[in-house]
């Protein structure tokens, strides 16, 4: 990773054809599964590219060209510039990092090993083999010293794949091709691995092109989104936002569904909306002046913060007291307390769930920030539903890969919500 | 002890110590000599036939054919090319072990998940590395399977290679047939039983060099 001009690397579609034998007597006409229609695009280095679409749309086909697991009928596949079917086939492959959906771990080899395949192929010295195998164990979240002598068979299907994803990586090749990388383990674990490798991405820095079926994992994942349509035709390219924002046709709209507003919400982050400042006062202040004071704000809630500025609850106007000091026992401790980097979709079903119309905005010590209402939420779900075109969405700048990590390091990209 | 004829005479045994181990030896080089070459012959054929699947269905009709020519009969055939040699027994042995080693190599090449062959081959092995690499330790639990009937079926048939080999390299089938042309139980019941052993040493021994040599396939779940 030290060699900055080897990070990561463009990959171009340039005019890309796989036709099939043509299906015959009854089938005639159709398209055939997995063929690619002159797909022409453009990855730049550094960014995961999601190519999405229902099956046999010819997305796989594709990611399988650039490692020319598949020779394209025609067109050019460019990876820096440089056409990929005059690279030598081994050399090419050994410079992609490959991740598919059943991981493909060699049952006979430790873990240590199958990260190692990659060096292990170009030669790499047996010690570099071995310390790259563990630096990289560490980097997926898997303590060396526990797994690197233990078989595949020994792991579970999310560890697995996390091996998977640190054996892609073991050469720090500039491009990953995943495909369906998180296929084949339950919601929650995948949940988590899209968190992870996101959160990996942004150290890595890799130009990843990835396939799914699943337009959610699509949008949550990619810093842009390829949209096939049956025939291996691009139905869509563009950040998460403008496919949501904007279908260019009726094919993408019914392929993204009908809740691509709250699905828009699942990209912005309280950060992106405005927040009001809250009414607060500490426990052993006047009632009183908060009693007047509690009139500034819509909802006429004041809230109860500790010394630190932690929330402790609120307390209804009608609730404080004409004189004397407030106490803790006054306030009403439900709210759902979020952060600058909630998702608006977590921030809306937590407030749903705890049935209140506002969270509180904290820092990461956990001190008040602000209020966020639900109505904020929902004026900014409709400006998505009546955007008109790309004008008004923000530029293909990711949301994913703007995140700054110093912000707040030890959050997950997606949210990170603290219940009250 | 009862005199005259015992079933058993360890005093026997005893004094013919040296003629029993050659004839041991005798018959681990009649199963060893056809098991190596079977196991060779065979590798290369399911290689072939992972390759090139029209060749898997001849090369299992021909083992096949070749598995029912009777022992005896090869013999005859081949004596008048080969003489009273050692090679002579040898060749039908080898031939013997090919319809139960062919298959049992060629469905430890097709038993690699296709996932982990799709998954080399991107990673840039080239098709010699695949096969050396993965494809082979792979099928290892499935070849090893072949190699033991095979080996305890040419243990047995190897004692038909008496009539050829007589005292030169009859094996324990020369005991056998000795003792019941003498009518001396002791000497057929020690062949017999020697054979037996032989058999379910070999079995053993090729249990536990399986174990040693793919410990993957039997590492326990949550184990280190």
């Amino acid at each position: 990773m030290a060699d900055q001009s080897r990070q990561a690397a463009t990959v171009e579609f340039a005019h890309v054809t796989k036709r099939y034998d043509a299906p015959t007597g009854k089938e005639k006409g159709k398209p055939t599964p997995g063929a690619v229609n002159d797909l022409s695009l453009k990855v730049p280095a550094g960014k995961i590219c999601i190519l999405v679409g229902p099956s046999g749309c010819g997305k796989t086909t594709s990611l399988k060209m650039i490692n020319r697991l598949i020779e394209p009928t025609s067109g050019k596949i460019l990876i820096d510039g440089v056409d990929a079917s005059t690279r030598e086939l081994t050399d090419l492959r050994r410079s992609i990092g490959y991740v598919i959906q059943q991981v493909g771990l060699f049952p006979h080899q430790t873990i240590s090993d199958n990260v190692a395949t990659v060096p292990r192929l170009l030669g790499w010295p047996k010690a570099r083999q071995k310390e790259r195998a563990e630096e990289l164990l560490g980097l997926v979240g898997l303590d060396p010293a526990k797994y690197r002598g233990r078989f595949p068979s020994q792991l579970s299907g999310g560890e697995r794949q996390r091996v998977g994803v640190a054996r892609a990586l073991a050469a720090d090749p500039p491009i990953m091709l995943m495909d369906e990388p998180f296929g084949a383990v339950d919601p929650i674990v995948r949940d988590r691995l899209q968190n992870e490798f996101l959160r990996l991405q942004e150290t890595i820095a890799k130009t990843i092109l990835f396939v799914t079926h699943d337009i959610d994992e699509a949008i949550k994942m990619g810093d842009l989104v390829a949209v096939f349509e049956t025939g291996g035709i691009l139905a869509q390219f563009g950040s998460p936002l403008e496919i949501l924002a904007a279908p260019a046709s009726e094919f993408v709209a019914r392929f993204v569904g009908q809740d691509r507003g709250l699905k828009r919400l699942s990209l912005l982050r309280v950060s992106d909306v405005p927040i009001r400042p809250a009414v607060t006062a500490r426990p052993g202040d006047a009632a009183a002046d908060a009693r007047r004071r509690v009139l500034d704000d819509p909802n006429r809630y004041l809230l109860l913060i500790d010394p630190g500025n932690r929330p402790l609850g609120w307390i209804a106007h009608g609730d404080i007291p004409a004189d004397g000091p407030l106490t803790e026992a006054l306030a009403n401790p439900s709210s759902p307390q979020l952060n600058k980097r909630t998702t608006l979709k977590d921030a809306l079903s937590l407030m749903l769930d705890a049935d209140v119309q506002t969270g509180i905005v904290v820092d990461r010590t956990g001190a008040v920030q602000g209020l966020l209402s639900i109505d904020t939420i929902a004026d900014k779900m409709r400006e998505g539903e009546h955007a008109a075109a790309f004008d008004q969405v923000p530029p293909p700048e990711p949301e994913v890969g703007d995140l700054d990590p110093a912000d707040d390091p030890g959050a997950t990209p997606d949210a990170v919500v603290t219940e009250a | 002890m009862p005199p005259g004829t015992k079933v058993f005479d360890p005093g026997w045994v005893a004094d013919h110590v040296g003629q029993i181990v050659e004839r041991i030896l005798q018959h681990l080089e009649l199963t060893i000599l056809p098991l190596i070459l079977g196991i060779l012959i065979s590798l290369v054929l399911a290689i072939w036939a992972v390759r090139q699947q029209r060749v898997y269905a001849p090369i299992t009709a021909i083992t096949g054919l070749l598995y029912t020519i009777p022992s005896l009969a090869a013999f005859a055939l081949l004596v008048p090319i080969t003489g009273i040699e050692l090679i002579t027994a040898l060749i039908p042995l080898t031939t013997y072990t090919l319809l139960i080693l062919f298959r049992s190599f060629a469905s430890g090449f097709t038993s690699v998940p296709a996932d982990i062959l799709e998954a080399a081959e991107g990673m840039g092995y080239t098709r010699r590395q695949r096969l050396f690499r993965v494809e082979l330790p792979l099928a290892v639990p499935l070849m090893i399977a072949g190699v033991r009937l095979a080996s305890v079926t040419t243990i047995g048939l190897a004692t038909v290679a008496a009539v050829l080999g007589g005292e030169k390299f009859g094996g324990l089938g020369q005991l056998i047939t000795e003792g019941i042309q003498t009518f001396f139980p002791t000497k057929y019941l020690l062949g017999a039983v020697l054979s037996v052993v032989l058999a379910f040493s070999a079995d053993f021994l090729l249990v536990r060099f399986e174990r040693f040599i793919t410990p993957w396939a039997h590492a326990r779940v949550g184990g280190g």
